[in-house]
């Protein structure tokens, strides 16, 4: 079973992301049964079918995706995923931070696509609390030595999802 | 100048066994070079031509002597007994081995100093004023405002992944001294009729494949508001910034496709769900800040110094110093003394670990203890008594530090070029040299006057050509280095982009072409207006004319 860091624990998880094959019709392609995390253009189309099924489903954006247009519905989904394609696109951090700030999104946030150990403590901090690397990509111990990376910073500079304030504003840093 | 404290040590030494641990993983094959390649662009460390290049953080060019000499040990210990001083104010190594650069971090965060950001796509380093503080034309000194934006941009999580680079410069002064138009963001500082501090905005300036000059999008925006402002511009980038294509993806070009106002709206909207957010900044905040940049324990000094005078009116050489390398300063009997980096056979900005120390030395001495680097590659003493002026000339002339160029044409700014970078395609470091050695005569220099040559060796155009007076940008046709000039570009209040005279030219001509252009000006200079000057009332034909169709250049035309 597939593992991911929930939280600062590695954790064994049911949740599939579905893809939409190439050329596949977002209103027609066969969803996988079972906990599934669907790309948003299928949600788009199908979100009251997806919402009748017994399973809890999720809905993962691109990094092309406006987080805007899921605003209405992050009461209803089980979990909200967001795909980094590149770790080196940044796009997701910021659709992370108007997830968690803008539209109050407090339910689970899951970085998903090449999400790797060195980006750990951004993507925290920017407010998914769930990483879920590909498969195979990382051993388990591999795994559980890379939880030490979200604690890399004790106590970042800036404001963030983690951190409501900034360093400036939970302590009082003594003059020169 | 800006001290840290636990909370600020604790940072950089987190980041100090970050960097490590990647390191290791790296050299152990856990992390493959793909995946290592952002990390340690975030940590100053490129993959050069002869070996990795290492580029160190001057934040705002401030520099304690503490902090020059460990520059120098590092200069004698990691490298090759020298480093050079960018146009970023940023220090570079050419040749440390890439299994040490953890250990130097960490000799860096003993006297707080770094790599940080230097590289990657993410905000860079921060520009300032070189003569913030002392300048009598400020308005507002930017260097806590400088610094507060440093400690926001420092290890940001949401914005390191950005579609390019992210440059961020102030001014606060009349004189804009570090060229605000050209920046992603260039922030304008001023004061409003009720005193109170705000700035002025304008983005999506840069030099580079594209160079265009920042637009403004705020006129005055109050100080609280300095990183809620820029974290909403930040965003509207970081979302829809192009990532599709390397040479589309600064801020510039998103600015341009969707024009100046779209922009705004986009930012504003942002802006409006973060405005007086927990980012707004405090006035207690801003205080412990500035308190760091207050004026040094000045003496109540006259403004003139007989001794100086005599000094000056005995010896020509230290005469000619103090008219070009001294400057004003806002304190009475106080001066600013810039020493050059631009000896003619030296590479434009390199400094030798000997020099690093004298001009610690020079710090401690006479200028309470500080140094500045300036974007024009020069070292900056701010606060010289007159009185002492002599004396450190006499230091910095035997450390080779005290040529009598500043501003003339032998003050060239060059990027390292062919020689050392794996980016450039033609070399500029024998450029610079070629023409300093064709205008090595100090009387002739003088008579030329101010003038500014810079030398880039590709598009990136580290060495700032756009700007140049006279801008030379190094091509490559068919494997072979080409020389493309420009004239008329100018940096400043009135800073303006160069136009291409026309073709190209072999590096063994350059020195050629400047003669002409230079002789082009003293023909048609109108009293003492300077080259720049002519050129913009004259237009670039009579230089064209005087270039080309002149028999003794041999034409060679590329691609023929």
């Amino acid at each position: 079973m597939p593992k991911v860091i929930h939280k600062g624990q590695v954790v064994a998880d049911n949740w599939q992301v579905f893809r939409l094959p190439e050329g596949a019709d977002a209103a027609t392609a066969a969803i996988p049964t079972g906990q599934v995390i669907v790309p948003f253009p299928v949600w788009q189309v199908r979100r009251e079918e997806l919402l009748a099924s017994a399973d809890a489903v999720g809905v993962w954006l691109a990094g092309s995706d406006d987080p805007a247009a899921l605003a209405d519905d992050l009461h209803a989904l089980a979990l909200v995923a967001v795909d980094f394609p590149k770790f080196t696109d940044g796009r997701g951090y910021s659709i992370a931070v108007a997830l968690r700030t803008r539209f109050g999104y407090t339910g689970p946030l899951r970085a998903i696509g090449q999400v790797l150990r060195d980006q750990f403590n951004y993507l925290s901090r920017s407010g998914f609390d769930t990483l879920a690397p590909a498969e195979g990509r990382y051993t388990d111990a591999q795994l559980e030595a890379a939880v030490a990376s979200l604690a890399d910073f004790t106590d970042p500079y800036q404001a963030s999802v983690i951190h409501p304030q900034p360093l400036f504003r939970r302590h009082s840093r003594a003059a020169a | 100048m800006y001290r840290y404290d636990n909370y600020d040590q604790r940072l950089l030494d987190e980041r100090v066994a970050q960097f490590r641990n990647q390191m290791d993983r790296h050299l152990a094959g856990e992390l493959s070079e793909d995946e290592f390649r952002p990390l340690r662009l975030q940590n100053g460390l490129y993959i050069q031509r002869h070996a990795p290049m290492y580029r160190i953080s001057v934040p705002y060019g401030h520099l304690a002597s503490r902090q020059l000499r460990k520059l120098a040990y590092l200069a004698r210990t990691y490298d090759r007994g020298y480093a050079h001083f960018t146009t970023r104010t940023n220090v570079q190594f050419n040749w440390p081995k890439l299994e040490d650069v953890p250990d130097m971090l960490a000799e860096l965060a003993s006297v707080q100093m770094h790599s940080n950001q230097t590289s990657g796509n993410d905000i860079r380093n921060i520009t300032a004023d070189p003569y913030a503080g002392v300048a009598g034309d400020e308005i507002v000194d930017t260097r806590p405002w400088a610094e507060i934006l440093r400690q926001w941009a420092t290890y940001n999580p949401e914005f390191a992944y950005l579609p390019r680079k992210f440059k961020i410069a102030l001014n606060g002064a009349l004189e804009d001294r570090v060229v605000v138009q050209v920046y992603d963001i260039g922030l304008d500082f001023t004061k409003n009729e009720a005193g109170e501090i705000g700035f002025r905005v304008l983005v999506g300036g840069g030099l580079g494949r594209t160079p265009i000059l920042g637009v403004e999008i705020a006129s005055f925006i109050p100080w609280q508001h300095l990183i809620t402002y820029c974290e909403s511009i930040l965003r509207v980038y970081n979302r829809h910034g192009r990532r599709d294509n390397i040479w589309k993806a600064r801020i510039k070009i998103l600015v341009k496709a969707l024009g100046a106002d779209e922009f705004r709206r986009q930012v504003e909207e942002e802006w409006a769900l973060v405005k007086d957010g927990p980012n707004t900044l405090t006035a207690e905040e801003v205080e412990r800040i500035a308190t760091h940049f207050d004026d040094p324990d000045y003496a109540d000094l006259p403004e003139r110094d007989a001794t100086f005078e005599a000094q000056r009116d005995s010896s020509k050489p230290f005469a000619a110093w103090v008219r070009r390398n001294v400057r004003e300063h806002k304190r009475p009997g106080y001066a600013s003394v810039v020493l050059s980096l631009k000896r003619t056979g030296v590479p434009p900005g390199d400094i030798t670990a000997d020099q690093m120390d004298t001009v610690a030395d020079l710090a401690d001495r006479y200028s309470f203890g500080e140094a500045r680097m300036t974007h024009e590659q020069n070292v900056v003493l701010a606060d010289v008594r007159k009185s002492d002026l002599y004396a450190v000339w006499q230091i910095a002339r035997e450390a080779k530090l005290a040529t009598p160029n500043i501003g003339l044409l032998t003050d060239i700014i060059a990027c390292p070029g062919g020689d050392f970078c794996s980016l450039a395609n033609a070399r500029s470091i024998p450029i610079a040299e070629g023409i300093q050695r064709r205008f090595d005569d100090l009387d002739y220099l003088y008579d030329i006057g101010e003038i500014e040559i810079n030398i880039s060796g590709c598009m990136n155009a580290c060495g700032h050509h756009h700007v140049g007076h006279i801008g030379v940008l190094g091509v490559d046709k068919n494997g072979e280095e080409w020389y493309q000039v420009t004239i008329g570009g100018m940096q400043g209040n009135e800073t303006a982009l160069g136009k291409v005279i026309g073709r190209a030219f072999a590096a063994a001509e350059m020195p050629d072409v400047v003669s002409e252009l230079i002789a082009t000006y003293l023909d048609n200079r109108f009293a003492d207006e300077r080259f720049i000057d002519t050129v913009q009332r004259i237009g670039l034909e009579p230089f064209k004319a005087r270039v080309y169709g002149d028999q003794h250049i041999e034409r060679k035309v590329a691609n023929a």
